[in-house]
């Protein structure tokens, strides 16, 4: 006992949390690519995971695409979605202040928001996951407490997500950081003139780079499309908690954005065991202390 | 910079339009004695776009159309008009909103009223510029209890009827335990506190509540808590995508299977719409109106399912209701002036689609027989929006509750 509650159920609220990190993870490591590339803060990435949520059951419903390859075809689709938006919208606002592009990302998500909700209604969609993923394993935990009649119950669509999320972010990470594409990258956020003298193709990047950051929201779309109810609004209840992460965690920093991502998850289901009805709240108080004490975030480089 | 001129041009355009509407609303009042401004004007504020726009929004607008048009298009010879807005659920938005129907544009009576909290702030509005106000969306019992007002009318359903229905029928099948998962606002209190009212009268218990934050999509951690309880019955004192989720969530915890039941205390067909039947069947649930009851039912459903594509909830055919009734009174006051008509509203019995032989109490409760629905299982469905098999009728002196013991200083 913990807390005074049976180590199993504690256990299974902070697998519940990380799932919910996992989430966050996504959505932030998009926005901080995002941001660090272009310096577009990309307000309609909730609407883009939202689209990726809806692509998935529009898939199901009419072409009868599969929720496997909904994983990989939703992402290219919204991927090439982010592309048009980017060379149609986005790359005039370059030279312009920060406050312009998110101007124009939240003036998407009305429009999106509102065309969803207009042809679909708002009390949501079913999407049944695929049979594999349906119910729950049960875990022993005897080794841990010692009582082997302790276990644990999880459910497995979302310890696939845990799963799921950990290895693109680390795949991303790695992309990013270790191999040479992710090199032109980050040097092209250093000083793009720079770099395009040495004849990489600098708004060919960034273009792709957008592309790739809407694509991580429309997965974990399809991710969300087996767990919850499919909604136009989804993504703008969601997005505002990832904004508070990615304050935290820190604008531009890749790790620092996935780390913070679970580890507040963590912060909130203990929160919602001590106190539920604040656990909508405390990642917003946690922000307000971390711009207090470090404004660039836990992560972040001071500018 | 931005900002500035944008506040600059909000208040230039704000500041036109109040003096025109208050130049037109003059030159009006001075025709007529009997209708103000010399027309009726129904408001319906509702969700336009969040989560209850489908089970009230645009539907209900097109109801309020259906009702006008029923009762000829105008009334004392004089013409009907609609007007409508949307409240984004949020209480200061529509008590503003309603503030400037009534003092610029001449509404004389506002229905729909989604979400409760909304409602009560409405509801005051009205009370407070003497106008009539007609909740079919809200369903807390409060409107017509401790917060009731001589103006306001609660029509389709309420938080008392609802916990009657379901709570009576669960605790009389042995569910005698209960857990609830409320939603933190107005409503989700009121429909908890109505529940466990019925289910300790019933001789059973309530062994803990959870309130979660409005709207949430990750009830897992709720559910968890619920299940931990040993509670029979984990009971949702919640709406819309709220239910949905936790009702769809809770199959990943093996909640049912484990022996716990859920009971959904609040839903729409719509709901079940969205729910799929594979993840509702079963499911007990109370509704004021169903559109497969008989003829009538099904003929005014299929005319409202011509134009907005689905069937109507009962929020809906509700607002029909509320608002041919408040014709019917105003042609029997002979005027439209609040008092006058609230009176007639409370003296005729309301018999359509909706209701067959409703009572208006003096509290303002329309008082209408309600049905226990159970939902069919996907083999019983022959297919879209067929959903409920009506398990009982509850007669209207039975669902809701006596006015003289609701709290209303009126009804005493």
């Amino acid at each position: 006992m913990v807390f005074d509650v049976p180590l199993s159920f504690l256990a299974l609220q902070l697998f519940i949390g990380l799932q919910n990190g996992a989430f966050y993870a996504l959505l932030s490591l998009g926005l901080a690519v995002i941001f660090g590339m272009l310096n577009v803060i990309n307000f309609a990435h909730g609407a883009q995971y939202m689209l990726g949520a809806f692509a998935t059951w529009l898939g199901l419903e009419y072409l009868g695409i599969s929720y496997w390859w909904s994983l990989l075809l939703v992402p290219i689709v919204l991927g090439l979605f982010g592309i048009l938006i980017e060379r149609a919208l986005l790359r005039w606002l370059y030279d312009l202040d920060h406050l312009y592009g998110l101007l124009l990302t939240f003036g998407l998500v009305l429009i999106i928001e509102g065309l969803v909700t207009d042809g679909f209604g708002s009390s949501g969609l079913p999407y049944d996951k695929p049979a594999l993923f349906a119910g729950s394993e049960r875990l022993a935990l005897g080794a841990l407490t010692g009582n082997e009649r302790d276990f644990m119950v999880v459910p497995i669509y979302r310890l696939w997500i845990i799963v799921a999320a950990v290895v693109l972010c680390i795949a991303t990470w790695y992309m990013i950081e270790r191999t040479r594409l992710g090199s032109y990258l980050r040097a092209a956020t250093e000083n793009p003139a720079l770099v395009r003298a040495f004849g990489v193709n600098v708004p060919l990047l960034i273009t792709l780079t957008y592309g790739f950051g809407v694509a991580l929201a429309g997965f974990a779309g399809v991710l969300a499309a087996g767990l919850q109810a499919i909604t136009p609004h989804m993504g703008s209840n969601l997005i505002i908690v990832v904004f508070a992460v990615v304050v935290i965690g820190g604008m531009g920093s890749i790790l620092g954005s996935i780390i913070t991502s679970f580890a507040l998850g963590l912060v909130e289901a203990i929160t919602r065991i001590a106190y539920p009805e604040a656990s909508n709240i405390v990642i917003f108080v946690i922000m307000i202390l971390v711009l207090l004490t470090r404004p660039a975030g836990l992560f972040g480089r001071e500018a | 910079m931005l900002r500035k001129s944008l506040c600059a041009a909000a208040l230039g355009a704000s500041v036109f339009g109040a003096s025109v509407f208050a130049a037109g609303a003059f030159v009006q009042s001075a025709v007529s004695a009997e209708l103000s401004d010399d027309m009726v004007k129904i408001g319906v504020l509702t969700d336009m776009a969040a989560v209850y726009a489908d089970l009230s929004g645009d539907g209900s607008v097109l109801a309020t159309r259906m009702a006008v048009e029923d009762f000829g298009g105008s009334v004392l010879g004089k013409p009907i008009e609609i007007i409508s807005a949307d409240h984004q659920n949020k209480a200061d938005i529509a008590a503003s909103k309603a503030r400037e129907w009534i003092d610029t544009q001449g509404v004389d009576m506002i229905t729909d009223l989604v979400t409760s909290s909304v409602a009560l702030a409405v509801q005051e509005v009205g009370r407070e510029k003497n106008r009539i106000t007609m909740v079919t969306g809200a369903a807390t019992s409060r409107l017509t209890g401790e917060s009731c007002s001589p103006l306001g009318f609660h029509w389709a359903y309420d938080t008392y009827s609802l916990a009657n229905g379901t709570g009576t029928a669960v605790v009389k099948n042995g569910g005698d335990t209960w857990f609830f998962i409320t939603a933190d606002y107005a409503f989700g209190h009121s429909l908890e506190g109505d529940v466990s009212n019925i289910v300790e009268a019933n001789g059973g218990e309530v062994l803990g509540t959870i309130r979660h934050p409005f709207p949430s999509s990750d009830f897992a951690s709720f559910l968890l808590q619920a299940q931990a309880s040993g509670a029979k019955i984990v009971g949702l004192a919640n709406a819309g995508s709220d239910t949905i989720n936790a009702i769809k969530q809770a199959s990943e915890f093996g909640i049912v299977e484990g022996g716990q039941n859920l009971a959904g205390l609040l839903m729409f067909v719509t709901d079940i719409h969205s729910l799929g039947l594979n993840a509702a069947q079963g499911l007990f649930m109370t509704t004021g109106w169903y559109w497969d009851l008989n003829d009538e039912t099904r003929a005014w459903a299929a005319r409202f399912e011509a134009e907005a594509g689905k069937k109507p909830t009962m929020i809906q055919v509700g607002t029909y209701s509320a608002v041919l009734s408040y014709l019917k009174a105003v042609e029997k006051a002979g005027t439209d002036e609040a008092g006058a008509v609230a009176a007639a509203l409370k003296s005729m019995p309301v018999n359509d689609v909706f209701a067959d032989g409703g009572t208006v109490y003096a509290n303002g409760r329309m008082a209408h027989d309600m049905y226990l629905a159970q939902v069919k299982t996907p083999g019983e469905s022959a297919g879209d929006w067929d959903y409920l098999n009506i398990v009982r009728t509850i007669p209207a002196a039975e669902a809701y509750q006596d006015p003289t013991q609701s709290g209303c200083a009126l009804s005493q």
